[in-house]
């Protein structure tokens, strides 16, 4: 009996090690290449490449990063894309839950067809609407403005988004809102008070996908946007690779403090993103 | 508090009729069960009067108002939800209070009613807290005082206390009927269980397919049920039913069939000569079947069963008979020690026997 009870915890530990040596393995997979970046922007002289290994190079400085900041639009560029992020991601989570709600609880012809559309759009490459996102931002004289570049990425975003929230709504009983309704509310009162309060999981995984999306965008912006002072950030450190010499240092730099924001959102998110917000309003 | 009329009132979903021209009235500060299978319209009945549904024909009045095209929240009634539909991100008061809150109403207002609903519910000590945090029986008293608070005309309850289990089903009926009494209020509860129906209602309406099958108090259904459907629906252990043919020899009435051979006392049937030939089902319910040393005792034309099974409940049994291949469920006095199989006297109290027609199931004595 001891001795299958030492194999049950032998193996129980052998698979406790394994989980762990692939977990951390993943973990320096993504890392790494983080710290290399780091490791660039904080090293003398423009150098991508170097013969030594060590993540803190030798008079290591925040040179690239005194330089970026003072001599481009860095901080500009920075706005830029945290105006068209910001509204992008406001106003594609604000059109998605109320097309979601009336997808998820109303009965209308083309319903199904049109819940299948949304997803279809999906399936075309970004690339491929390049051009006549072009004619269309060209046509509405939107080009070189945020108004231009804050459609186009509020719109690309409306599927993914709707069908996320759809499927959450599904699941929250309707007699929450016949409750409301008999309360006094009406539909659109029910919604605002009931529905979105509890939708708060799957608003902020919207919200987040509209955020990263937008933040991370070059192609549409390449098109729209021509003007140096309009750019977004991904445009603005495109602008330090010239044709033969690239200033690595400040590139780096840049992608390290294009992450902050990212990551201030992430975190500040995470706090919506629980589970079980409807425990305990019906049954069980 | 107000009354509630039900005039020709008819549902279909797509081609499925549901309800079939309802024709009800429910009097101020009456409490009305309405009973039936599932998928007997019941439901859709009471979320029709909440305006949670629409009406595909006919008229809903509440207090002389016609409120088919009125919103729910301008129909002034509440309503007790299955599922007890509690705002899961709101606090036991704020739940309570939400539909005052929304009307606007003077914050002491709100806390006076709030404080008065959580007194009669047990709920003081709960407030603070999320639903999530209480019990299905305190989550029940919530959606209970949720409604109260808003003082309505007419109170709705969609069953209520199917979720509970068994004992807290039995405690929530009684805090219910004590509610009532409180109250004073028009009430209209919908349950598929028929104990609910008798121990609370003052009236019970009967529902099956879209159709009202009776409406009367609790005792009037049970006694005089109007057809084979009320019959076999209201009662625990259900009715014993005996299909057979009406006969007359000599100048009395019996029932046969090929096991059967059972007297019909002219109390039940007068005019005997009429109903000779006629193809009938008998009811008599379980409590109303003699075994053994009663039936001896009592009855002078007894019929002979063989045991099959008893069940013990406590103070009473119930006694699976075989009558030739007719089964007769007999409850009686505990204990009646006899072994399955043995041979025991069987019949009926005449007085509690009801008779209806095969053909159009509708109750045929008086």
């Amino acid at each position: 009996m001891n001795k299958e009870a030492a194999a049950y915890r032998r193996k129980k530990f052998l698979k406790y090690l394994l989980i762990h040596a692939a977990i951390i393995s993943f973990v320096v997979i993504c890392v790494y290449p983080l710290l290399r970046i780091l490791s660039v922007s904080i090293r003398p002289g423009d150098k991508l490449f170097s013969t030594d290994l060590a993540l803190l190079p030798k008079g290591a400085d925040f040179a690239a990063y005194v330089r970026l900041l003072k001599e481009t639009l860095f901080l500009r560029w920075l706005w830029n894309s945290l105006l068209i992020t910001v509204t992008t991601s406001f106003i594609g989570v604000s059109l998605a839950s109320t097309a979601a709600y009336a997808f998820s609880r109303f009965k209308f012809g083309g319903k199904k067809g049109g819940l299948i559309l949304l997803l279809s759009t999906q399936m075309i490459p970004a690339g491929m609407l390049i051009l006549p996102l072009f004619l269309m931002i060209m046509k509405l004289g939107l080009m070189n403005t945020y108004l231009g570049i804050i459609i186009a990425y509020s719109v690309s975003s409306l599927p993914f988004s709707i069908w996320i929230l759809k499927g959450y709504y599904d699941t929250i009983p309707r007699s929450l809102e016949e409750a409301a309704l008999v309360d006094g509310t009406s539909q659109l009162g029910a919604f605002y008070r009931v529905i979105l309060p509890l939708s708060t999981p799957a608003l902020s995984i919207a919200f987040l996908f509209n955020f990263t999306t937008a933040w991370n965008e070059y192609l549409v912006a390449r098109v729209v946007l021509f003007s140096s002072k309009q750019y977004t950030w991904t445009l603005g450190l495109f602008e330090l690779q010239g044709q033969y010499i690239t200033q690595w240092g400040m590139f780096a730099a840049g992608s390290m403090l294009v992450t902050i924001p990212v990551l201030a959102v992430f975190l500040y998110s995470s706090k919506w993103l629980i589970s079980g917000l409807t425990l305990g309003s019906v049954k069980g | 508090m107000a009354d509630v009329k039900f005039s020709k009132v008819t549902k279909k979903f797509n081609e499925n009729l549901i309800l079939n021209g309802v024709d009800a009235e429910i009097r101020d500060h009456e409490f009305v069960v309405i009973v039936g299978p599932s998928g007997c319209g019941k439901t859709t009945l009471l979320r029709m009067l909440a305006g949670l549904e629409e009406i595909t024909d006919g008229e809903i009045h509440i207090d002389n108002v016609l409120v088919n095209n009125m919103h729910p929240s301008k129909r002034q009634i509440a309503m007790v939800f299955q599922d007890y539909a509690l705002y899961p991100h709101m606090t036991v008061e704020e739940n309570m209070s939400f539909a005052l809150r929304l009307r606007k109403a003077p914050k002491a207002e709100i806390k006076e009613r709030v404080t008065e609903a959580a007194n009669i519910l047990q709920l003081t000590t709960l407030l603070k807290r999320m639903p999530k945090q209480l019990s299905g029986g305190q989550r029940q008293r919530v959606a209970i005082g949720r409604a109260i608070v808003r003082k309505p005309k007419v109170f709705l309850f969609d069953e209520p206390l199917s979720n509970l289990d068994a004992k807290l089903r039995e405690e929530m009926r009684v805090e219910i009927a004590k509610l009532y009494q409180r109250l004073n209020a028009t009430i209209i509860y919908v349950t598929h269980d028929q104990v609910e129906a008798m121990t609370l209602a003052g009236r019970i309406m009967v529902m099956n397919h879209g159709i009202i099958q009776q409406v009367g108090t609790p005792i009037e259904v049970y006694r005089k049920p109007v057809n084979l459907f009320v019959a076999g629906f209201i009662g625990s252990p259900t009715m014993n039913f005996i299909r057979g043919k009406l006969k007359v020899e000599g100048d009395k009435l019996y029932l046969k069939n090929d096991d059967i051979s059972l007297y019909i006392p002219s109390f039940l049937l007068s005019k005997t000569a009429e109903h000779d030939g006629r193809e009938v089902v008998v009811g008599v319910r379980p409590d109303d079947v003699l075994v053994g040393g009663a039936a001896r005792e009592k009855c002078s034309e007894k019929l002979d069963g063989m045991l099959e099974v008893s069940e013990l409940l406590g103070h009473r049994e119930n006694l699976y008979i075989k009558v030739g291949d007719t089964r007769v469920l007999a409850t009686v006095e505990a204990f009646f020690n006899q072994s399955p199989g043995s041979k025991v006297a069987v019949c009926f109290n005449y007085e509690n026997m009801h008779v209806f027609d095969k053909a159009t199931t509708q109750r045929i004595n008086g």
